[in-house]
């Protein structure tokens, strides 16, 4: 069962499995360094639907019926989806779930919700409310440039900043612990505010969510950085990812190497024009699903904190003039049930 | 300790990457200039068919207009763009790309508040403030003049 | 060899307007629609001050086609309908003097609405 350690993290007694998962992505993606481990690439971004939500929408199907046909589950097996992506009132998951009849939780934390899903489908299961929960996230560049930019013929210029919205989604079946990869704790972040009002450089609102997070998951378990294989943020991108770094030293936690971004993995930033990386609800869900997963399934990665991180602003608040809150949530995967070197 | 938010205000500026200025200013004058310069030619041509000073200006205006359109329909001027930069922006084709883009964009939104209303989401702040500026000239005028 | 000077002359301070503008990009959080206002805006007042049309006379389109010219386009639009119609012309001028450019957006924003498909972003 799960219980609490410290002030924000749940360790999870009885380490749910992810069972299965699957991962969708389009041309841009699959152009990338990572896109032969994608399950599904479509290189039509219209997904052969008529507008880019329908779209979005069909990937998440497209990324469900993956991670269900993998483990060969059926969807009246599923007792609880949760999901969510960028669009307003999170349509891209709730017409992609629409007719899986599957107890629904609809979730809103921007780029964070992977992990957000992820760590609630762990809980669920953990505490054998849920046998088996679905994540889910899903995000479509060009929804997301209509709805929080620009038209997409609109002649604009990104700043360097700026961070290219993948078009993606990923699907977990979270289930009773079985083979690897395990969840092994969660820990739930805080709205974090350092005052950051350029929406073009979500990687620097991102940044101090993810450093809280971090250090709160680091102090709650007495664990260090070297305990750990790989921290993966979600979407911080370049600009996000050397800021982590730096308010991580200053709270004297060096991460050596040690850290990865999804936002920086999934594209070739010299080649693909991307600025400063990928972003969006996908792109830390399909980073996780084609290619972090299957490695610590094999075992070749052991201990994995996967914190994805999520921008909290609306159109609204940004022409409003708000600053922009972030968040992140972290879950620790891992290879093996119990730590390396305990019992 | 975490920064406060002017630290980490002057950190982020720190971290994140310059435009290159020059070269984004070189490109939007090249490219810039050649729309004028394209604009120049209908003029000209214009002129030599004998057109009223003021019907050429309106002429070139909509030939450009009509260039942008059309391109905006094509998907290439945001591709154009995204390399001119200002260069694309300031010509009046910038204008008519600000006005088809989201016209087309959100066509699958319907005909009236789709296309309709969209159309003037970026250039109608443009029409407003400019009539506006020139209706208080004309005061000026009329009052003092 | 005058057309080529012309044209020369039209490249250069239209491409100038532009160079500006990128400053603009570049160097502020200004976002295009409010770059694009500023220029119409500025180009009704450099109008008004009568120090526009001296570079329209010199550049032809490499002063009208930049934003600012349209901006000039209503500037002397109105100061032409002020002096037959008085106050009046003062709200009908600046449209009336610039209806060709808006409407054949409008109208060409129609039909590319109706006739392409959007597209997506590579």
């Amino acid at each position: 069962m799960a219980v609490k350690t410290g002030k924000y993290t749940y360790l999870l007694e009885n380490t749910p499995s992810v069972l299965s998962f699957g991962s969708v992505g389009s041309k841009k993606e699959s152009e990338g360094p990572l896109g032969q481990y994608f399950d599904v690439i479509n290189p039509d971004s219209t997904f052969g639907e008529s507008s880019w939500e329908k779209a979005e929408s069909k990937m998440v199907q497209i990324s469900v019926g993956q991670a269900l046909s993998k483990g060969n589950f059926e969807a009246d097996q599923i007792d609880m989806a949760f999901a969510g992506d960028l669009l307003n009132q999170c349509i891209g998951s709730v017409y992609g779930l629409r007719d899986l009849g599957i107890p629904f939780v609809g979730l809103y934390g921007a780029c964070s919700t992977m992990a957000e899903s992820l760590a609630l489908s762990a809980l669920f299961v953990d505490t054998a409310i849920a046998k088996k929960a679905l994540a889910v996230t899903s995000s479509h560049f060009c929804s997301a440039e209509r709805q929080f930019r620009f038209p997409l013929e609109y002649g604009g210029q990104r700043p360097p900043t700026a961070q290219w919205t993948v078009t993606g989604s990923g699907a977990c079946v979270v289930g009773e612990s079985g083979a690897a990869p395990y969840i092994r704790a969660v820990t739930i972040g805080c709205i974090e505010d350092l005052g950051i009002k350029d929406a073009n450089n979500m990687g620097a609102a991102m940044a101090p969510a993810a450093a809280k997070t971090i250090t709160r998951y680091l102090t709650d378990t007495h664990t260090r950085p070297e305990d750990y294989d790989m921290i993966l943020t979600g979407d911080l991108g370049q600009v996000g990812s050397a800021l982590l770094e730096q308010l991580l030293e200053q709270e004297k936690i060096h991460l050596q190497g040690r850290h990865q971004d999804c936002g920086l993995l999934i594209y070739d930033r010299q080649q693909q024009d991307v600025h400063a990386g990928g972003s969006g609800c996908g792109c830390a869900a399909s980073v996780l699903c084609s290619f972090i997963l299957p490695k610590i399934r094999k075992g070749t990665l052991g201990d994995v904190l996967f914190v994805a991180t999520g921008a909290l602003m609306s159109p609204t608040s940004s022409m409003q003039g708000e600053s922009i809150p972030g968040i992140a949530h972290l879950v620790h995967l891992s290879s093996s049930r119990r730590r390396k070197g305990v019992e | 300790m975490s920064p406060t938010p002017q630290e980490y205000n002057k950190m982020s500026q720190k971290a994140a990457p310059n435009s290159k200025l020059f070269r984004n200013m070189l490109v939007a004058f090249l490219i810039g200039g050649l729309i004028c310069t394209i604009g120049q030619g209908v003029m000209e041509w214009m002129q030599s068919l004998g057109l009223e000073q003021k019907d050429c200006g309106a002429v070139t205006s909509i030939s450009l207009i009509f260039l942008s359109a059309l391109l905006t329909g094509l998907n290439c001027y945001d591709n154009i763009a995204k390399h001119a930069g200002a260069g694309t922006l300031v010509p009046i084709t910038g204008f008519a790309n600000a006005m088809v883009s989201p016209a087309l964009e959100f066509k699958r939104e319907g005909m009236i508040l789709g296309v309709g209303a969209k159309m003037f989401s970026i250039a109608g702040p443009v029409i407003l403030y400019g009539s506006a500026a020139s209706v208080l000239y004309g005061l000026v005028l009329a009052i003092f003049g | 060899m005058e057309l080529l000077i012309s044209l020369g002359k039209a490249f250069l301070v239209g491409g100038a307007f532009c160079a500006v503008g990128q400053v603009f990009i570049d160097k502020t959080k200004l976002t295009p629609a409010r770059i694009l206002v500023g220029y119409v805006v500025l180009g009704v007042l450099l109008s008004a001050l009568g120090l526009y049309q001296p570079i329209v006379d010199f550049a032809g389109a490499g002063a009208t086609v930049p934003l600012t010219g349209f901006g000039h386009l209503l500037a002397i639009g109105v100061k032409e309908a002020v002096a037959q119609k008085g106050l009046l012309g003062a709200l009908t001028g600046g449209l009336t003097a610039s209806a060709a450019g808006i409407t054949a957006a409008m109208v060409f924003g129609l039909l590319v609405a109706l006739l392409f498909k959007p597209g997506d972003k590579s």
